[in-house]
């Protein structure tokens, strides 16, 4: 989806703006940085697979707007000295960042509560109803009026967008990650299955699995996960584990963001997505500016949930 | 008794595999393989006997009298263990337990920085209790330890603190402990004890069952012990280990009043509570028992958990002590045999009668010692904001209550998302319970209704190459390279 | 710190060195109760604020005596059985990873 190539760029762009705007309200440094990153191949099917997933891509974009270079293992090596023998080569992305997402996810809380956002947690909406030109949503909790309604409720949107005239057909993918006690810094750049953390800790993973609601840490994948990342850097292998966890990405049928408005209900949104952390700058200063002038851009049309049901082209 | 050094000297599989050999692990290994089933006991300590019997075979304590009769207790259930076939692995870490796609389990062990998965038809955690954390200022000076700490070092290696010592909290643990520190030729220059007053008033409805109980005379035997030597101070509402890089003295608040006791050792104790870690991980059900005021797992009449197959016997299914563990273990084995169809219901009934008989009379006036010895607010909820929490990643209670009220966190699994608590190597077990209490506080509600951590495996480290050695599977593969 | 007790049973001794100083202790001891036993209380650095910490459980529960053991970090003192010739060393804050192989 090219709209996501360059939708996901112009957040890594603006990414230094969010992160100065958290820093300045709330003190919280999220440890932004934007050093390039690196995806490690451990054979040469799986490099040939991502050099023709590159390819794919540009094939729909410049390549001026969306930079790669394919690197060997020497090459590979040059940068990042710590890689094992069994890397065979990798894809390097200059425009890749990384940030702590814990702190981000706190330092947006603490914005929202700064900026006056009444936040009532434990509230689970049974109902969303039109009245008067706005909105009543009701649940154990009581109700609450309100004139414009956003769903940001992840896996929950699909239960509550149809009841504003909205879809939001998502569905749990399981991913599961490794958490290792904190080690001295050596990995500056962000990979796509491991990321040392500013407070040291070495963050290993990235499975996918469709398996409903089920969150149980599974001990194969763990296995699996390990024996690559200790591939990939051999200087892992002796660290101690400190943790696993496994959790739902919010997936839609082809794996994009849906920000949509509805039609018959004006005033109620549904955004989701699976890549929250990445495209939390244009969430916070394009998406979220949009919702409060009353309509979403022309640019995210491309994002609607109406490309889920234009039959497919035979 | 087959002794396990190696972790490829281990079968695969077992009927049943027992974790922690303290008095519950062991009465439930002996009992399941003195009825012919094949039995691994895995424990993470060198030597069998938990904490309670710690190095019972092996303790350089010559003198019996030092570490009281109830202590040598342990060594029958050692040697009842010893003539039997079950398979024993000291230094042996459990860090997984999950079900398999046979009905049956799915163990993950760590021996001599190997690892490895072997399959058990049934389960039974005994993995006993840890101190309840008694979080002051300053309680992660070097010099401040757990009781039960000087009670292991003595133990274990015949050692007693050095220097001026402080012991501080309450209960029975605190008073043996005392005792036994005394009868070592320690110096203690004080004993400040924070029974609350007003919990005499809960406690006195149950004090009918304790005077009928074998407490009693236990009791009154170490309270004597102790109060006849040592300076006992009494109605202690305040404490703070003072110190720069090690502890130097207490700051003690007693009536109102303020003084400190210089001291080179600051022994704490408040109680002990069930060890959920592996529990909680495996996903067993557990609740608040408002009794013994901490998170306990679920069990029925035979410990069985919520999960069909895995059990828990002793301490870590509730706070019953040494006595009532190693009936519980016997209890719960019988039913894991039964499960696996080698008993009857009946058999086990008659068999289980006996110990289920001893079993109510050691728990007899045991509720009266949980709600007298229960700590007071201001020390499940520390006041003081400098009072570190989460001593792996140093959140204070300050935090903890400014991101409980600020950011409307209220539950302690958002709140690990937020300050990193419980992520640290220990994983919650020395901040779980009082992060639950903060947020509880913060907001009016039990700590019941605030919840608990949720854990994961593996409940104890494991090395990443350990982990990366183990057999895949080809979903796994499937799931992880795409 | 600690001492052994006055009427403890005799048994034989092992040596080790902590941070390159020689010392012994009792054979059966775990290496927590070694250092206790040698007047060492804290034996190491936290990976946050870099405070001194000393063993405090001693079961192996709270992480706090964690040490290098023959060069590899981060270690329960409180579980690990003292072996002749050990090579016991402060864990300074964040653990130093063993050097890539390859």
């Amino acid at each position: 989806m090219p709209d996501y190539a360059s939708w996901s760029r112009r957040s890594a762009e603006q990414w230094h703006q969010l992160a100065g705007v958290l820093n300045e309200e709330t003190g919280i440094d999220v440890a932004h940085s934007q050093p390039g990153g690196f995806m490690l191949c451990l054979s040469e099917t799986e490099l040939e697979q991502r050099r023709h997933t590159m390819q794919r891509l540009h094939n729909q974009m410049s390549l001026a707007e969306f930079p790669y270079e394919i690197l060997d293992h020497d090459e590979t090596k040059r940068r990042l000295p710590d890689i094992g023998k069994d890397v065979v080569g990798s894809v390097y992305s200059p425009l890749d960042g990384h940030v702590n997402s814990l702190k981000l996810f706190r330092a947006l809380r603490d914005a929202t509560q700064r900026r006056g956002v009444d936040y009532r947690p434990n509230c689970t909406v049974d109902s969303i109803t039109t009245q008067d030109g706005g909105f009543r949503l009701r649940g154990a909790f009581g109700e609450i009026a309100a004139g414009k309604v956003v769903l940001a409720a992840g896996l929950g949107n699909a239960r509550l967008a149809p009841m504003v005239g909205l879809d939001a057909p998502v569905k749990p993918s399981k991913g599961q990650v490794i958490v290792t006690e904190k080690t001295d810094a050596f990995l500056h750049n962000p990979m796509v299955t491991i990321r040392q953390t500013d407070e040291g800790g070495v963050m290993i993973g990235d499975s996918q699995e469709d398996r409903g609601f089920d969150t149980v840490v599974r001990q194969p994948i763990l296995s699996v996960m390990a024996e690559r990342a200790v591939r990939m850097f051999p200087r892992l292998a002796g660290l101690n584990v400190v943790r696993s966890w496994s959790a739902l990405r919010v997936m839609s049928p082809d794996g994009f963001p849906i920000y949509d408005q509805s039609l018959s209900h004006p005033g109620a949104f549904v955004v989701t997505c699976h890549s929250g952390v990445t495209l939390a700058a244009n969430h916070v200063l394009t998406l979220a500016p949009a919702i409060l002038s009353g309509a979403l851009p022309e640019t995210l049309a491309a994002f609607s949930a109406r490309r889920f049901h234009v039959p497919a082209h035979s | 008794m087959i002794a396990i050094n190696a972790i490829d000297q281990l079968a695969e599989p077992y009927d049943i595999a027992i974790v922690g050999a303290g008095p519950a692990g062991l009465a439930a290994a002996a009992r399941a393989a003195e009825l012919g089933l094949s039995v691994l006991l895995a424990d993470e300590n060198p030597a069998p006997g938990g904490q309670i019997y710690r190095a019972v075979t092996t303790t350089p304590v010559a003198k019996r009298d030092v570490l009281g009769e109830d202590y040598w207790k342990g060594g029958a259930l050692v040697e009842r263990l010893t003539k039997t076939t079950a398979s024993y692995a000291p230094g042996c870490t459990v860090w997984s337990v999950a079900p398999d796609e046979e009905g049956g389990f799915e163990l993950g062990l760590s021996l001599g920085g190997r690892a490895r998965l072997i399959s058990a038809g049934q389960i039974i955690l005994a993995t006993g209790a840890q101190e309840r954390p008694f979080p002051i200022p300053g309680w992660t000076l070097p010099g401040v330890m757990t009781a039960g700490a000087a009670q292991i070092a003595l133990k274990s290696s015949g050692l007693v603190p050095s220097g001026r010592t402080v012991i501080a909290g309450c209960g029975p643990l605190l008073y043996l402990l005392a005792g036994q520190l005394a009868a070592a030729g320690a110096d203690i220059v004080a004993v400040l004890d924070t029974t609350p007053r007003r919990n005499w008033l809960s406690a006195l409805p149950a004090l009918p069952d304790f005077l009928r109980s074998p407490y009693l005379a236990k009791g009154l035997k170490l309270m004597a012990a102790a109060r006849g030597k040592l300076s006992f101070r009494t109605g202690v509402t305040a404490l703070a280990a003072q110190g720069a890089d090690k502890v130097t003295g207490v700051t003690v608040t007693r009536g109102g009043k303020t003084e400190t006791i210089a001291c080179d050792a600051l022994l704490l104790h408040h109680g002990v509570i069930p060890g959920i870690n592996l529990s909680n991980a495996a996903g067993c059900a557990q609740h608040f028992d408002t009794v013994q005021h901490c998170w306990t797992p679920t069990v029925d009449d035979w410990f069985a958990s919520s999960i069909p197959g895995i059990a828990i016997a002793g301490d870590g299914a509730g706070i019953g002590g040494a006595e009532s563990a190693a009936l519980r273990g016997e209890i719960a084995a019988l039913d894991a045999v039964r499960r696996l169809g080698h008993l009857t219901e009946g058999q086990r009934d008659s068999h289980a009668a006996p110990a289920r008989a001893e079993l109510a009379r050691s728990l007899r006036g045991r509720r009266f010692l949980d709600l007298l010895y229960r700590p007071a607010e201001t020390f499940l909820a520390p006041p003081a904001n400098e009072t570190i929490i989460c001593r792996c990643e140093e959140v204070t209670a300050g935090q903890i209550r400014d991101t409980a009220s600020r950011l409307g966190v209220t539950g302690p699994n958002q709140m690990k998302a937020f300050l990193r608590c419980g992520m640290g190597p220990c994983q919650g077990r020395l901040c779980g319970p009082t992060v639950v209490e903060l947020i509880a506080q913060v907001h009016g509600v039990s700590p019941a209704d605030t919840g608990y951590y949720r854990l994961r495996p593996p409940v104890k480290p494991i090395t990443l190459a350990e982990l990366a050695a183990l057999p895949p599977s080809e979903a796994a593969v499937k799931a992880v390279v795409r | 710190m600690f001492r052994p007790i006055a009427d403890i049973k005799p048994g034989p001794s092992l040596g080790f060195t902590f941070d390159g100083s020689p010392m012994t202790a009792r054979a059966g001891d775990t290496v927590a109760a070694a250092l206790l036993a040698n007047g060492i209380q804290a034996c190491r650095q936290t990976p946050v604020s870099g405070a001194a910490r000393g063993p405090y459980c001693m079961m192996g529960v709270c992480f706090d005596c964690l040490v290098v053991i023959d060069g590899v970090g981060n270690r329960q003192g409180c579980l690990v059985p003292l072996r002749e010739g050990m090579r016991i060393e402060t864990q300074a804050g964040r653990r130093h990873p063993d050097g890539g192989q390859s």
